[in-house]
């Protein structure tokens, strides 16, 4: 079993999500993460699915979407070099002043970004890898235990500029 | 000039060279029924019933090669469907199926018979969409018939709104379509076709696996040519028998659940297998892990998704069947395998099959009497044990052709799918065999049937049980007969050991029941009764003949390689 990363071109018609979303669902693959959004052919859709596979089941998954007419292009994205990015918005309830002292020095040391905040909360935003951003959730975690609420997008990914120039 | 939705849709049929169609009305396909009133062109059937509706489309498509067209109301009229549209899916029928829809404003307000056709075949279809804009709706039906037609054939829906319908729009049907996401593969890669011939050469005990992408590609005459030419003994799965004819002396017989010895042994100790257009699926390979485990495994399907997807496969070749038996002709020489052949001549002698241990009329006789007297001929087949007789003892050749639900399985296919192959080939004998459960799941065609003269003949081998069902328990659950008996009547205890057996003579009277629709029915209980009910069948020219075959209850489809075991683990006698 490994992770496996694929970006996936499709048409930007009803029912296309749905007829990939019920691929997935309907062989029974394991889907980790997709995220889908226009690209700069307004009647394409991109989408960034993440999944955990072995070798076989991951060489269907890749044929089976092929095989779908509302699939442009299937690029296995696992083993090529990638920009990937996953936007996590981190709640921190009952922050006492000590509290934000702390919020704001890991902040500033992971890369975070102060989105908001009020006398007791702080909202966080990390732009991170999936890996990394599990990292900080396991950080704030000790820190803040029972006092965050978190919400995170799924990965997007494309390829590196040496790869496609 | 703009022209109604409606016309559209009639002048795409026309373009499509639609001759055909299956429809039942109602009330968001109303309009659609009245542009085709009056059509010279295209002749609208009515079937009794919406998934009869699409196993009619479907034995006309797999009779003809040409694409099957059904046109239903929305709601129930579109849900009916699903089961056809599913069968269709997996044999790889080419169908396009029109859906009437509430109008574009009602979708989503629970409308009067409003159901998201779309949503619930999407997964079982090759293609699903619903016209939103009238602009569009041209294109799409032509897309619809592309997909359907082109590539690994298959179902598509397409799911017309009222107001679509009703809407004045462009005039034009599109002769062409590209469509970027899907590109039939057209050629076949020489180099893999070069290490398949070299892998070949150097083979002691090859076979092939011929599935049935090699009927639908129409390869029958390239695949015997082939084994002519190479000496590779040839194995059929349920789909695929009859591409080369099985009387040929190359031919083995069928693999898989039940099929005969020769074939599941030659399966299991080949060294090389050449499988073209199957898709190993667990009815044919048994347990996988001892399937075909000393060989190599080349594997020829226009689907890349088929190959290494149930089997590992060595040598993959995604192509049109017909197309790479083209190319492998070119570079065929005889191959030394004479042993081999010998060998599997042999298991073929010593282990037939057979019914010899069942009296009186047995499927087999019945069977062989219809391979004696028809010979120009489509049979078409139920599920269940009726099937899987027809495709153990059914003689098939160029003039001969066997229908049935191989994937899917569906009971109640056989009948309407006869009915659909007759009205395809009027000048061919059309033959259904079937069961006494099967049957009645859609036995109200016999209304469709009549009404259009089409003398379809319907043997029903009637064992009063859901026989194959019936075998497993027999034979898996110690006799435990649950809910398989088909004259059950409430009165009968649950173990069947009613002393005054409660059980009526009929159920139903068949031979009634046919007469009812001003059909023919003739009772068969005898084995020298059979010859006359076939001779009185083909005389009668104007209305279907139902011929109920009475047959031994608990009689058994052997042998059987039972679920989870190994192709070499079958049982022969039972």
């Amino acid at each position: 079993m490994k992770k496996r990363w694929i970006c996936l071109f499709v048409e930007n018609e009803i029912g296309t999500l749905a007829r990939i979303a019920g691929l997935f669902s309907g062989k029974s693959y394991n889907l980790d993460s997709l995220t889908v959004g226009e690209t700069e052919d307004r009647t394409i859709s991109r989408m960034t699915i993440s999944l955990t596979s072995d070798d076989m089941t991951f060489e269907q998954v890749k044929k089976q979407l092929n095989r779908a007419v509302e699939v442009i292009k299937v690029v296995d994205y696992t083993d090529i070099p990638i920009y990937i990015r996953e936007v996590l918005f981190i709640k921190v309830f009952h922050c006492n002043e000590a509290d934000k002292v702390e919020l704001f020095r890991i902040a500033e040391v992971f890369g975070l970004t102060i989105a908001d905040y009020d006398k007791n909360t702080i909202l966080l935003e990390c732009t991170h890898s999936e890996a990394k951003n599990n990292d900080v959730i396991k950080l704030l975690d000790k820190f803040f235990c029972n006092r965050l609420e978190i919400v995170r997008s799924g990965g997007v990914a494309i390829e590196s500029i040496s790869l496609t120039s | 000039m703009d022209i109604k939705g409606t016309e559209l849709f009639v002048k795409a049929l026309k373009a499509e060279g639609v001759d055909i169609l299956f429809g039942y009305p109602g009330g968001m396909a109303i309009d659609l029924f009245d542009a085709l009133y009056g059509e010279q062109e295209i002749e609208v059937v009515l079937p009794r019933h919406e998934q009869a509706l699409v196993h009619a489309a479907d034995g006309y498509a797999r009779s003809t090669g040409k694409v099957g067209v059904c046109l239903v109301t929305s709601g129930p009229g579109a849900t009916n469907l699903v089961t056809g549209i599913a069968t269709a899916n997996y044999d790889s029928v080419p169908l396009v199926c029109f859906t009437g829809q509430v109008a574009t404003n009602l979708i989503g307000n629970d409308a009067f018979q409003e159901v998201d056709i779309v949503g619930i075949t999407r997964s079982i279809c090759k293609y699903a969409v619903t016209v939103r804009d009238r602009k569009e709706l041209g294109e799409i039906i032509k897309k619809a018939f592309y997909i359907a037609r082109t590539g690994k054939p298959g179902p598509v829906l397409v799911d017309i709104p009222k107001d679509i319908q009703q809407a004045y729009g462009d005039g034009e049907y599109p002769e062409h379509i590209s469509i970027r996401g899907y590109k039939p593969n057209s050629n076949v890669h020489a180099g893999q076709i070069n290490r398949v011939m070299e892998v070949l050469k150097s083979a002691a005990k090859p076979v092939m696996l011929i599935g049935g992408g090699v009927n639908i590609s129409g390869a029958g005459k390239e695949l015997t040519r082939f084994a002519e030419i190479t000496g590779i003994p040839v194995i059929t799965t349920i789909m695929g028998k009859g591409a080369i004819p099985t009387e040929h002396p190359r031919y083995v017989g069928n693999i898989g659940m039940h099929g005969n010895y020769a074939s599941n042994q030659a399966i299991s100790e080949c060294d090389v297998l050449l499988s073209i257009g199957t898709r190993f699926n667990d009815r044919i390979t048994g347990r996988i892990s001892e399937f075909a485990r000393n060989a190599t495994i080349i594997h020829i399907d226009i689907d890349s998704a088929s190959i290494s997807k149930n089997i590992k496969v060595d040598i993959p070749v995604v192509a049109d069947a017909k197309s790479a038996l083209k190319m492998m002709l070119n570079s065929a020489e005889e191959l030394k395998i004479s042993e081999w052949v010998a060998l599997i001549g042999e298991w073929n002698k010593d282990n037939p099959i057979h019914m010899d241990n069942y009296k009186g009329l047995t499927p087999e006789k019945i069977i062989k009497k219809i391979n004696q007297m028809f010979q120009n001929s489509i049979v078409t087949t139920d599920v269940g044990q009726n099937q899987l007789w027809t495709t153990q003892y059914l003689e098939l050749d160029g003039n001969k052709q066997l229908i049935t639900s191989g994937g899917l399985g569906t009971m109640g296919y056989g009948f309407p799918s006869a009915i659909g192959a007759k009205l395809g080939n009027p000048d061919k004998a059309v033959i259904c065999i079937t069961g006494d459960g099967g049957f009645q799941m859609n036995l109200q065609e016999l209304a469709t049937a009549v009404a259009l003269e089409l003398p379809v003949i319907i043997c029903i081998l009637n064992n009063s049980y859901l026989g194959n069902v019936r075998q497993w328990q027999e034979m898996f659950f110690d006799r435990r007969y649950s809910s398989t008996c088909l004259r059950y009547r409430k009165r009968c205890n649950r173990d069947c050991q009613n002393k005054e057996k409660a059980c009526p003579k009929y159920s139903p009277d068949f031979i009634r029941l046919a007469e009812s629709y001003d059909a023919k029915g003739i009772r068969v209980e005898k084995e020298e009764d059979m010859e006359g009910a076939f001779r009185a069948a083909l005389e009668n020219r104007d209305t279907p003949t139902v011929i109920e075959f009475m047959i031994e209850q608990e009689a058994n489809v052997l042998p059987i390689v039972p679920a989870g075991k190994a192709l070499n683990e079958m049982i022969m006698e039972g």
